[in-house]
């Protein structure tokens, strides 16, 4: 069954975009991250031009982040102190995203931006989760429980400003939440992900948040993050496309579904393992495809 | 009864067509208005018409004039990426020709040239800021990227006679294309020379809700941003409640 995308313009099987949504959607309900790292290049590879993947991923991964952030504020498993000053954060930095994947369209560029950043942030966060969850696989079959501290005092610590988070115990500069808010909603922007990769790693080993509030919060900065980053690419790229939204959002609330059965029945470690490699996987596919001979050396593209 | 009907009726508008005396040429093509909507994949364009006297008939179905930039990749620091571009300022969007012979062997270059018949005799108004030897590259890529994004074709042959004076040809028109005025421009060869032609506008246009989509975007992209927006919380708010009651 065909439909026409408005914005893509663009005929496409809708099965295929259920079929994405689907995965990307179990994959997040799986591991807890939105899944928009695989989404942009899902929907590239179909043959959406990467301008509209790019601000169609933020226009789903609004609906993929506020569903999962109702369910843990429910629970209530947010810190919405510690969520709105990484939100400021993140509201300047998506426009300052939007900015910045503007100028490079321009350029004609906009391959290379995202396929470098992709590789660049994919490789080093799931390179240091893989480390990270293999470390505690090993240690917890050795069963040597390791003497843990509640989080270490850095430089970090030494900043300005300080804030004092109640729900997260943390009494912390308000310059590091807001600067990690910003640099992960430049990421949002320029590369049309939640950024949830990156931010939950931030929150627990930067800031040292408790690990029960990290999801939550930090799908509550995402869904608004990620609805800043839309709006800004309607207003200055005009590249969000509705009907693909949606479609993509069909699937990924059946797929979130039984993702999150499965992961239920996972330990955490292996859950990060396991997210490690498919990160990695992606990360290499993309590396490869900056580096490997074109076979067409030439591309065409609509000027403005 | 349906199935002979169309057919019927479709042989009806070609005798409708057969040309008076003295007139050599008469077209028609089956859909003046090609309406994009959410189940648009692509359509067919039948043009049929007649002739009154022989020949040989040459169909021209032209997309509007787009500006496209043509980029070329090369090895920078290890990675591919866009070194150089060039741009061509009016490129047909879509481009088919059929006819009823191989064009060569109907005219002249130069005939076909002056026309813009074949998409080697297309002028696409490059900006003349590359010498003509690296532009030729460029020219040749745009020809084969639009030829295999199936924007360009060129096929001999496709044009059929019913007996010899009634002609008939389908022209595929694929998903992609840009809305705005088409043009289908029919033409009578005799010995190398147009005798006589024929243009006819088609309309291509988004319609109803894809429409709507569209020129949101558009002209209003402030308030097509909140609404994006508002109907991903709300769909993500919906899914939040059908998941709490599985």
């Amino acid at each position: 069954m065909q439909i026409y995308l408005p914005i893509a313009e663009m005929s496409v099987n809708v099965l295929v975009l259920i079929g994405i949504g689907g995965l990307v959607g179990f994959l997040s309900g799986v591991f807890g991250v939105g899944g928009g790292f695989l989404l942009t290049p899902f929907l590239i590879f179909i043959g959406v031009p990467p301008a509209v993947a790019v601000g169609t991923g933020a226009n789903e991964l609004v609906a993929a982040s506020v569903s999962g952030m109702i369910a843990h504020w429910r629970r209530g498993n947010v810190d919405f102190q510690m969520g709105g000053v990484l939100l400021a954060g993140g509201m300047v930095g998506s426009l300052v995203g939007a900015w910045i994947f503007n100028l490079v369209y321009g350029l004609g560029q906009v391959d290379l931006l995202i396929g470098i950043t992709y590789v660049v942030l994919l490789g080093g966060t799931g390179g240091l989760m893989f480390v990270e969850s293999l470390k505690v696989i090993l240690r917890t079959k050795e069963d040597a429980p390791p003497a843990r501290k509640l989080h270490s005092h850095t430089w970090l610590h030494g900043l300005p400003f300080k804030m004092r988070f109640r729900r997260s115990k943390l009494y912390v500069s308000a310059l590091l939440p807001l600067g990690i808010g910003f640099a992960i909603g430049i990421l949002a922007a320029v590369m049309g992900v939640g950024g949830g990769f990156m931010l939950v790693p931030a929150m627990i080993y930067l800031l040292g948040m408790p690990t029960l509030l990290v999801v939550g919060t930090s799908l509550f900065q995402i869904t608004f993050v990620t609805a800043s980053a839309t709006f800004f690419h309607a207003l200055g790229n005009k590249t969000v496309d509705v009907v693909l939204a949606l479609l993509l959002l069909v699937g990924a609330v059946v797929g979130a579904q039984i993702g999150a059965r499965i992961g239920a029945q996972l330990k955490g470690e292996q859950l990060r393992v396991l997210l490690a490699l498919i990160v990695l996987g992606v990360c290499l596919q993309l590396g490869y495809g900056l580096v490997a001979t074109p076979g067409e050396l030439f591309s065409m593209a609509r000027a403005p | 009864m349906r199935a002979w009907v169309a057919p019927l009726s479709t042989l009806a508008l070609l005798a409708a067509c057969l040309p008076a005396r003295g007139q050599e040429l008469v077209t028609d093509v089956s859909r003046h208005l090609v309406a994009i909507t959410s189940s648009y994949s692509g359509t067919e364009l039948l043009l049929f018409g007649g002739i009154d006297g022989g020949g040989d008939i040459v169909v021209v179905v032209r997309g509007p004039a787009e500006a496209i930039t043509i980029r070329r990749k090369d090895r920078v620091f290890g990675v591919w990426a866009n070194v150089e571009k060039a741009e061509f300022r009016s490129v047909p969007s879509f481009y088919a020709v059929a006819s009823s012979r191989p064009l060569d062997e109907i005219a002249q270059p130069r005939a076909l040239a002056r026309l813009q018949i074949g998409a080697e005799h297309l002028r696409l108004g490059a900006v003349r800021d590359l010498p003509p030897e690296r532009l030729a590259p460029f020219r040749a890529a745009l020809l084969r990227l639009k030829t295999e994004a199936d924007l360009f074709s060129a096929e001999a042959g496709q044009v059929s006679f019913l007996g010899n004076r009634l002609f008939r040809v389908e022209v595929k028109v694929p998903a992609n294309v840009p809305i705005g005025t088409f043009t289908a421009e029919v033409y009578l060869f005799r010995d190398g020379n147009v005798v006589a032609a024929q243009t006819t506008p088609i309309f291509v246009d988004k319609l109803g809700f894809e429409r709507a989509v569209y020129a949101t975007a558009q002209r209003q992209p402030a308030l097509y941003g909140l609404a994006a927006i508002l109907v991903a919380l709300l769909a993500g708010w919906l899914a939040a409640v059908a998941m709490r009651k599985t």
